[in-house]
C-alpha cells in the first residue's frame, strides 16, 4: 500500500474526522479568551440574585445597550442614541457625550428656560431636525458628564433618615461642611415609599450630580426622554427644538418604549454590584486611607452607609462603602456653573461616589476625566479643584508631604 | 411569501433538468480555488450551468457549527443553516440570458431574491444588462458564492465596510477585452442605491448594510440614481486585479417634490486582487467609503471608514480518498483589519477607535471542487469607539458548503 493509496481507506478519513473533532471540543477553552478580573471592570450583578432576578437584569441589559435607530423613534433631537453611549461599559462618560444644561437666573430664582429647549440641549438630530443650541439669555450652562451606574441600588436603598443623620445644615460641629439634602418635587409617577421622608411635597433626591432624582425610575425615564429623545409611558410626549420653529416629534407612534422596558433597565441599573476595591490591602493604600479621612475628605465623601430594606437579598441591611453622604455642598466659585436643579444652589453639587474611581479610565477611554465636567485629568487636579466645604481639606492636602499624597492618590486609585 | 415561493419552487424542480446529474462535468467548470475565471462573469462560473440548454436550476447550500467567546463570556454551541440559494438559468436565445439567484438566509428567517438579471450581448465587448444586479463593488460582492471559498466568514471588509451582498435594481453594461494572456473587463452601472439607513440606524454607528432596503428594488426614494463600475485586468496564469466605485446620494432629500434635506452623498471606493503563485493562492481587497454625515452627528457615526483582508490558501494535498481521484486539503490563513470610525475627537484629540483586527486560519478540504469542508479559528481584537480596553472574541468553526 503506498502513501497515496492509503487515503483512500474510508476508516482512514473517519479517524481523522475523529481526532479532529475530539481537538476542536477539546481545545475550546485553550483557545478562548478569558474573562477580565472581576475587580477591574465595573459591570457585574450583585451577589444572590435569585435566577428570576437574573432573567430580568439580563433584560434590562440588553435595553441598556439598545441602540435606537430613528425609525425606532430616536430624537428628534437628542444626545446620544442608547444608554451604553454615555455609559461604557457601565462607567462614566466621556466628553464626547457631555450632557449640557442650562437655565437663567432671574432675581435670585433660576428659570429652567423649558419655552427654549431648556434646561438639556440636545445638540444632535435627526434628519429633517436641527438641534438646539444654547439661546441667547442663559447665564448658567454646564456641561455633565455621565457618572458611573454600578452600585446604584445600594445608592437607592439608602433611607431618608441615614441621609438626614448625615446632614449638618448649619456645621454645628464647626468642621466647616454642612451638607444639606436635595428636594425636588416628584414627577406624576413618583411612588413613595416608607422610607422616604417628604417635606412640603417634596422629595429627597440622590442621583444625578445636583442630586435632582429621587429614584432610579425618575432618574432612567428622563435619561430615555431627555437624552435619547425616547418616549415611554413616563414621558409621552417627544422632546423638539422650540428653535427650529417645528413644534413636533418624530413620526414614531408615542409611546416609543412601554413601561416594562424602562424598569427592566432599572431593575438592571439597582442590580449591578458595587465597584470593588484593588490593592485595599496596600500598606500605602491603608495609609493613604488614613489621610484621606484625616484632612477631611470623609466629611463629605462618607466611607460607609447602610442600606436599609430591600426585596433584592444583597442590597437589604447592607454595609456599603460609596464614600458619599448624597448630601448637597457648596463646593465654592471654582466648580459655581451658575446652573441648578430642585433646592440646590448653582455652586452646590451631591457628593459625588468614589467608589469605581480607579476604574473611571477603563471607560474612557483609557485616559481619565473628573468631576463634574471632566476638567481634571488627574486626580490632583480634582483635589484642587475643590473649594468651598472642601477648601480646608484641600489646604490640608496642600499641607501634606509628597509621600503621603501619593499615598492618598494610591488610596483614591484603589476605589 | 413562502407560500408563493415553495408551490413554485416545486414545479419548477418536477419540470426542469438537475444540474447534479453531470456531476462530473462540473469540475470542468469550477475550479478548486476560488480565483479562477474573472470576476465579472462569476455569476455564470457556477457548476449547475453546464451547457446553454434552456434552462437549468441550481444552487449552493452552506451549513455550520460555531462557537465562540467574548471576554470568556459564551453562548455555546449554535448550528446554522446559514444559506440555501438556487439559482435559476436560461438560455433564451444566443444572446439573452437570463440569471436569478432566490436566497434563503438563516432556515427561512430572510429570504430575498438576490439577483434577477437579464443579458442582451451585442458582442464579447458590450453585453447589456439590467434587472436585480450584483453592484461590482470590489472583488467578493459579485463571487460571494459560500463553496468558493475555505473559511466560513465572509472578510469583516465585505459584510462591514461593503454592504455584500449588494443587490440592486439597475441598468448598464459590461464588457471584456482579450489582449493576448490578458483579459481586460469593465462594468459600469446605475442603480437605485442604498438609503437613510447608513446613518441613525440599530447599530449606532455609520453602517452601509443598514442602508439596504426591501424597497430598494421597487423605487429609488430620492429619484438620484448611484453609479457603479468597475475596472479589471486578469492575466490567465497569474491572476486578476479590480478597481471599482460605488456611490450616490443616499437620503431622502426631498419628499413629493419639495426639498426637505441636503443632498448627502456616501462614495465606496475599493480595490481587490488575487493570484496564484507556486499554486498559493493570495487573495485580498480593500475599501475606503467617505460618508457625508450631518455636522451634530459627526463623531458618532463615522465619516470615512475603511477596511481590508489578505487569504492565502496553500494547498497542502492532493490525494484520492473514497471515490474521489482528486481531493484536496488546504491551509488556510486569514489577516483582516476594518476601521468603522476614522477621525479625531474635536473635544479631546484622540483617536477615534471603533475598528477590529482579525486573524483566521484553518483547514478546509475538498473532495471535489464544488464542496467544501471546513474548519477555521478566529480571533478578533475590538476596540469600541473611545479606544477602551480591546475585547478579544475568538472561537471555532465547522461548516460544510456545496454547490448543487
Amino acid at each position: 500500500m503506498n502513501f497515496y493509496s492509503l487515503f483512500r481507506a474510508p476508516s482512514i478519513l473517519a479517524i481523522l474526522c475523529v481526532i479532529v473533532t475530539t481537538s476542536f471540543v477539546t481545545s475550546c477553552d485553550t483557545f478562548l479568551p478569558s474573562a477580565p478580573s472581576d475587580a477591574d471592570v465595573l459591570s457585574g450583578t450583585v451577589n444572590d440574585l435569585t435566577p428570576e432576578q437574573q432573567a430580568n437584569h439580563a433584560k434590562g441589559d440588553t435595553e441598556f445597550a439598545r441602540v435606537f435607530a430613528q425609525a425606532d423613534g430616536l430624537g428628534p433631537v437628542f444626545v446620544a442614541a442608547a444608554c451604553e453611549n454615555c455609559h461604557i461599559g457601565d462607567g462614566k462618560g466621556h466628553p464626547l457625550t457631555f450632557l449640557t444644561r442650562f437655565g437663567r437666573m432671574e432675581n435670585g430664582t433660576f428659570n429652567p428656560m423649558r419655552e427654549q429647549g431648556g434646561p438639556q440641549l440636545q445638540h444632535r438630530a435627526i434628519a429633517g431636525y436641527i438641534p438646539e443650541t444654547i439661546p441667547v439669555g442663559a447665564t448658567g450652562v454646564t456641561k455633565l458628564m455621565a457618572p458611573s451606574v454600578t452600585g446604584l441600588g445600594f445608592l437607592e436603598a439608602v433611607e431618608d433618615a441615614t441621609i438626614l443623620a448625615l446632614a449638618d445644615p448649619d456645621d454645628a460641629n464647626s468642621d466647616g461642611i454642612s451638607g444639606v439634602p436635595s428636594y425636588i418635587q416628584p414627577p406624576d409617577f413618583f411612588q413613595p415609599l416608607p422610607a422616604h421622608h417628604p417635606l412640603n411635597g417634596s422629595y429627597i433626591g440622590r442621583f444625578g450630580r445636583k442630586a435632582g432624582a429621587i429614584d432610579l425610575l425618575q432618574q432612567t425615564a428622563t435619561a430615555y426622554h431627555e437624552d435619547m429623545g425616547i418616549t415611554s409611558d413616563f414621558f409621552m410626549h417627544d422632546v423638539f427644538n422650540p428653535q427650529q420653529g417645528v413644534f413636533t416629534g418624530d413620526n414614531v407612534p408615542d409611546p416609543e418604549v412601554g413601561s416594562s422596558v424602562v424598569r427592566n433597565v432599572v431593575f438592571y441599573l439597582r442590580t449591578l454590584k458595587a465597584p470593588q476595591r484593588r490593592n485595599a490591602d496596600d500598606p500605602s493604600v491603608k495609609t493613604g486611607e488614613q489621610a484621606f479621612a484625616k484632612i477631611g475628605c470623609a466629611g463629605c465623601h462618607v466611607p460607609t452607609v447602610k442600606t436599609g430594606k430591600s426585596e433584592i437579598a444583597a442590597l437589604n441591611e447592607a454595609t456599603i462603602h460609596p464614600y458619599t453622604d448624597l448630601l448637597l455642598h457648596d463646593m465654592g466659585a471654582e466648580l459655581d456653573d451658575k446652573y441648578t436643579e430642585g433646592s440646590a444652589k448653582t455652586a452646590e453639587w451631591r457628593t459625588t461616589p468614589l467608589w469605581g474611581l480607579g476604574l473611571s479610565a477603563t471607560a474612557q477611554g483609557g485616559r481619565a476625566f473628573y468631576l463634574h465636567d471632566g476638567r481634571a485629568t488627574t486626580l490632583l487636579d480634582a483635589i484642587k479643584a475643590h473649594g468651598g466645604e472642601a477648601a480646608r481639606s484641600r489646604e490640608r492636602f496642600n499641607a501634606l508631604s509628597e509621600t503621603e499624597k501619593q499615598q492618598l492618590i494610591k488610596f483614591l486609585e484603589s476605589l | 411569501m413562502k407560500h408563493v415561493i415553495l408551490p413554485m419552487l416545486f414545479v419548477v424542480f418536477t419540470h426542469l433538468s438537475f444540474a447534479q446529474e453531470k456531476k462530473d462535468s462540473t469540475q470542468q467548470q469550477i475550479p478548486k480555488q476560488s480565483s479562477n475565471g474573472t470576476a465579472q462573469e462569476a455569476v455564470y462560473r457556477r457548476p449547475f450551468i453546464t451547457s446553454f440548454a434552456n434552462t437549468s436550476i441550481g444552487g449552493y447550500a452552506e451549513a455550520n457549527t460555531n462557537y465562540f467567546s467574548e471576554n470568556g463570556i459564551s453562548e455555546g454551541f449554535s448550528m446554522e443553516m446559514r444559506r440555501f440559494n438556487i439559482f435559476l438559468y436560461s438560455s433564451i436565445s444566443s444572446r439573452v440570458k437570463l440569471l436569478a439567484e432566490l436566497e434563503f438566509e438563516h432556515g427561512a428567517e430572510e429570504i430575498s431574491l438576490e439577483t434577477a438579471q437579464i443579458d442582451f450581448e451585442i458582442d464579447p465587448a458590450l453585453t447589456l444588462r439590467g434587472g436585480i444586479l450584483l453592484a461590482p463593488i470590489g472583488g467578493y460582492n459579485q463571487r460571494h458564492d459560500s463553496p468558493l471559498y475555505e473559511f466560513v466568514e465572509r472578510p469583516l471588509v465585505t459584510t462591514q465596510i461593503i454592504p455584500t451582498t449588494l443587490s440592486e435594481i439597475g441598468f448598464g453594461a459590461f464588457g471584456r477585452f482579450f489582449f493576448g494572456d490578458f483579459i481586460a473587463t469593465y462594468d459600469a452601472y446605475i442603480v437605485n442605491g442604498l438609503r437613510d439607513g447608513v446613518i441613525l440606524n440599530g447599530e449606532g454607528r455609520t453602517f452601509l448594510q443598514a442602508g439596504k432596503s426591501k424597497e430598494m428594488f421597487g423605487e429609488s426614494h430620492n429619484g438620484v440614481p448611484f453609479l457603479t463600475g468597475k475596472v479589471a485586468l486578469r492575466h490567465r496564469k497569474i491572476g486578476e486585479i479590480g478597481v471599482s466605485y460605488y456611490g450616490g446620494v443616499y437620503n431622502s432629500f426631498r419628499k413629493d417634490g419639495i426639498v426637505v434635506d441636503k443632498k448627502r452623498s456616501l462614495q465606496i471606493a475599493a480595490v481587490d486582487f488575487n493570484a496564484t503563485l507556486a499554486g498559493v493562492l493570495i487573495q485580498g481587497e480593500v475599501a475606503m467609503n467617505s460618508i457625508d454625515v450631518p455636522e451634530s452627528l459627526g463623531e458618532l457615526y463615522g465619516r470615512k471608514q475603511w477596511g481590508g483582508y489578505v487569504d492565502i490558501i496553500v494547498p497542502v494535498l492532493r490525494f484520492a480518498v473514497l471515490e474521489y481521484e482528486n481531493a484536496v486539503l488546504n491551509a488556510n490563513i486569514r489577516l483582516e483589519r476594518i476601521d468603522y470610525n476614522v477621525g479625531t475627537f474635536s473635544s479631546t484629540g484622540d483617536n477615534v477607535f471603533d475598528d477590529v483586527t482579525a486573524i483566521a486560519a484553518g483547514v478546509s478540504f475538498r473532495p471535489t471542487a464544488q464542496t467544501v469542508v471546513r474548519a477555521n479559528y478566529r480571533y478578533h481584537w475590538i476596540n469600541d469607539l473611545l479606544g477602551n480596553a480591546t475585547v478579544r472574541r475568538a472561537g471555532f468553526q465547522v461548516g460544510i458548503a456545496t454547490y448543487f
